[in-house]
């Protein structure tokens, strides 16, 4: 059946006669494979015989099952007619058109998702639940927009991400709590010497690309959090940073009663006092957070820095020919990436109180960067569905425990092989010299 | 005075010599030629010329205004904005998955960063930046018009049909408002009407910017038919330098396209209407000698 093109109409004169021998052979050898693998993984449990042994029990009658199942099925795809996939031209580039539309509209979709994040917390269905899973959102949209100015743009790939969000974090812990700084105060800071430590990443991969920069950045991620780990008079090592004071509303606190007479941000508005004016209060500075990244990077892009970014990612050897300096450039995507990275940092710090070096895993710059991936290298827009899609999947794969991690596994190759350059794959240019006829780009 | 002179340049890789004491000079509003067999040091030059390379020894220097800067000393890619040498390359180096404008924008990134302060004026949107960009996009429009691709302007540049990319490429170099122009065989893979519309955007350019050219092409339709001024290299040194129609007489020049004992033979005008042979790759000693020197075509 493999010879026919998708599309063709199967008759049953047209169909080539059933090779009895070769399928009953690709079978045979799925159920072989199904016998090697089961073995071990179900074939045999261990249990506990007492006094903290382990015993062995065999299923060999679950494997002979599976084995059997895989048989099975495995003619049934043989023999079975393949759905035959209709391309039809007018139906076929769906989700394309969709990605064209929403970037003409884009300005009017921007207004109406910000208007309804800053709803959020007003809807009635709204819960505290809801608006901490908003919150959380927030934190990943931002840490990939931010990670989308170093891939997506600048095209250096970066899988130690995490680093600068963990010095973000730890450089607000430490100045809020020893430093006595206030959230408003510090938070600059963090960016800044977040933005410092991209540098100093920067500086040693200036000649890498590709895989060997991935190779370096991952190493860097590594090395901060193992400094994190093991610097304990600085950073209180794996116990890290407690009590790290929350946010307050410009000066009043988000507290019952405050200490010493001040007034509270109830007291003051004269309302209810109600735990969810902070998660409230959070999920709005994160939301203008994430919506500053952004304004930063569109109106960046359109700038000769933005644009030297984007011709460094299609050929750094051109760009020297033509007078840019390419280490100018990679820093400056390194410092600026960093910064947001930081400044999401920092508030992860103070939402939580309390960091340690565990929040700071490659896990983290794995699922950042597979937001960014997922998105289409370089689509806001897509950064945006991606972070929804990756941290609730989770949520509500809460039920089915251990196989979340299935769950979205699954879901990553679904999304690649439907949409293999990211849900928004997508680049509108940054300048038209004709702009009435704005035909996008697909990439 | 010229505009670019090479004195004593020596380039080795290695054991391998691949330029060997090469001197020459070119000439503002004029059209000089490098021409070789394949693996002759052409490209090399180039190289060292745009500060890809750092010569092993010699001298290059590049007057620019009253002044000699001295290429073999400031960063490669310094060269394109303190020398005013531009270049395009053997294959294509666009940047294929932004447009043809952006293309020319990028281009013109040094003074653009300037107006946008840093790209703080820029993101304040003021106006000095406003106008720095305008001018920028009227430059573009400039060359689109020249080359023809005002209509493509907004389409992605890796989309354009070959000869189009080549005609990009020599824009885009010419958007950073070079004084000197090295072109890299801009008519490698041009069919016959393509390569003389080339020729005539050459001349075009050698007219009316005022600019030198340097170029090294294959295809000897080009090269007599727009250069003032060739020079051939074999095996890193130059064996003759003179203008077109001296070169094509020239016994050296001959033997090194056709190898001594085929010399003969292209004297009877048998080899000469043979098609250009493909350009190999660069650098590769191995060399083909095939007869690609049409000679006896007047």
């Amino acid at each position: 059946m493999t010879g026919f093109a998708r599309g063709t109409v199967v008759t049953d004169d047209m169909r080539p006669p059933v090779a009895w021998a070769v399928i009953l052979k690709d079978a045979l050898l799925a159920a072989v494979v199904a016998i090697l693998l089961a073995l071990p993984l179900v074939g045999l449990q261990t249990y506990d015989i007492g006094g903290g042994a382990l015993g062995i029990r065999t299923h060999f009658d679950w494997v002979a099952l599976g084995a059997a199942a895989v048989f099975a099925g495995r003619l049934a795809v043989r023999l079975l007619p393949r759905p035959q996939f209709r391309r039809d031209r007018h139906r076929q580039p769906v989700f394309k058109r969709l990605t064209v539309w929403a970037n003409r509209q884009a300005l009017r979709l921007a207004f109406v998702g910000i208007a309804l994040a800053i709803a959020l917390p007003l809807l009635p269905f709204s819960s505290r639940y809801l608006i901490d899973l908003g919150t959380t959102v927030l934190i990943y949209v931002m840490l990939g927009w931010g990670l989308n100015i170093v891939v997506g743009l600048a095209g250096l790939l970066d899988l130690g991400y995490v680093a600068f969000y963990a010095v973000g974090a730890y450089t607000f812990g430490l100045l809020a709590t020893d430093g006595g700084f206030t959230f408003w105060e510090a938070v600059p800071f963090s960016g800044l010497v977040a933005a410092s430590f991209g540098i100093i990443l920067g500086f040693p991969v200036l000649r890498l690309r590709g895989d060997y920069l991935a190779i370096v950045t991952l190493g860097f991620g590594e090395i901060i959090r193992i400094v994190l780990l093991n610097w304990a008079s600085l950073t209180g090592g794996p116990n890290g940073i407690g009590g790290i004071p929350r946010p307050s509303f410009f000066g009043l606190p988000f507290a019952r009663s405050a200490p010493d007479g001040a007034m509270t941000f109830h007291e003051f508005f004269g309302i209810e006092f109600s735990p969810d004016h902070r998660v409230t209060f959070l999920y709005l500075v994160i939301l203008a957070l994430a919506l500053m990244t952004n304004l930063f990077t569109l109106r960046i892009r359109k700038l000769p820095l933005g644009r030297a970014w984007e011709a460094l990612r299609e050929d750094e050897i051109a760009c020297r020919a033509l007078g840019i300096n390419p280490t100018n450039v990679k820093l400056s995507a390194f410092a600026i990436g960093a910064m947001f990275g930081g400044l999401a940092g920092s508030f992860f710090a103070t939402r939580q109180g309390f960091i340690s070096p565990e929040s700071f895993t490659f896990i983290e710059s794995a699922t950042i960067l597979a937001i960014v991936v997922l998105g289409g290298m370089g689509s806001q827009l897509g950064v945006v569905l991606a972070a929804i899609l990756l941290v609730t999947l989770p949520e509500f794969g809460r039920a089915f425990a251990e196989f979340r991690m299935l769950m979205f596994g699954a879901a990553m190759v679904v999304v690649m092989v439907w949409r293999p350059g990211g849900l928004i794959s997508y680049r509108e240019p940054t300048l038209r010299l004709h702009p009435q006829s704005s035909v996008g780009i697909g990439r | 005075m010229p505009l670019v002179a090479v004195e004593h340049l020596t380039m080795r890789f290695g054991g391998l010599i691949a330029v060997d004491n090469l001197s020459f000079t070119a000439y503002r509003d004029e059209i000089t030629a490098i021409i070789g067999p394949n693996g002759a040091g052409k490209t090399t030059v180039f190289n060292c010329l745009t500060g890809f390379y750092r010569p092993s020894s010699g001298h290059l220097s590049m007057h620019v205004g009253g002044e000699i800067v001295r290429l073999e000393r400031i960063a490669g890619f310094r060269i394109a904005r303190r020398a005013g040498i531009a270049r395009t390359f053997q294959n294509i180096r666009l940047f294929a998955g932004m447009t043809v404008l952006e293309n020319l924008i990028v281009a013109q990134h040094n003074s653009l960063m300037a107006a946008s302060a840093f790209s703080i004026a820029g993101l304040l949107g003021l106006r000095r930046y406003r106008s720095a960009e305008a001018a920028a996009v009227e430059r573009a429009r400039h060359w689109l018009d020249r080359i023809g691709l005002t209509d493509r302007a907004d389409g992605l540049a890796g989309a354009l049909p070959y000869g189009a990319q080549r005609r990009l490429e020599i824009a885009r170099a010419l958007c950073t408002g070079p004084l000197l122009l090295c072109l890299d065989e801009p008519a490698a893979g041009l069919n016959p009407r393509e390569s003389e519309e080339l020729n005539q955007l050459l001349l075009l350019i050698r007219r009316e910017e005022g600019i030198g050219i340097l170029l090294i092409e294959h295809d000897m339709n080009v090269v007599m038919g727009i250069s003032d001024h060739v020079i051939v290299l074999d095996y890193g040194r130059k064996i003759a330098d003179a203008a077109p129609a001296e070169i094509r007489a020239d016994p050296r020049v001959i033997k090194a396209y056709l190898g001594e004992e085929d010399i003969a033979e292209a004297r009877e005008g048998e080899i000469g209407d043979v098609a250009p042979a493909e350009a190999g790759a660069q650098g590769q000693p191995a060399r083909t000698r095939g007869p690609d020197f049409p000679l006896s075509r007047e």
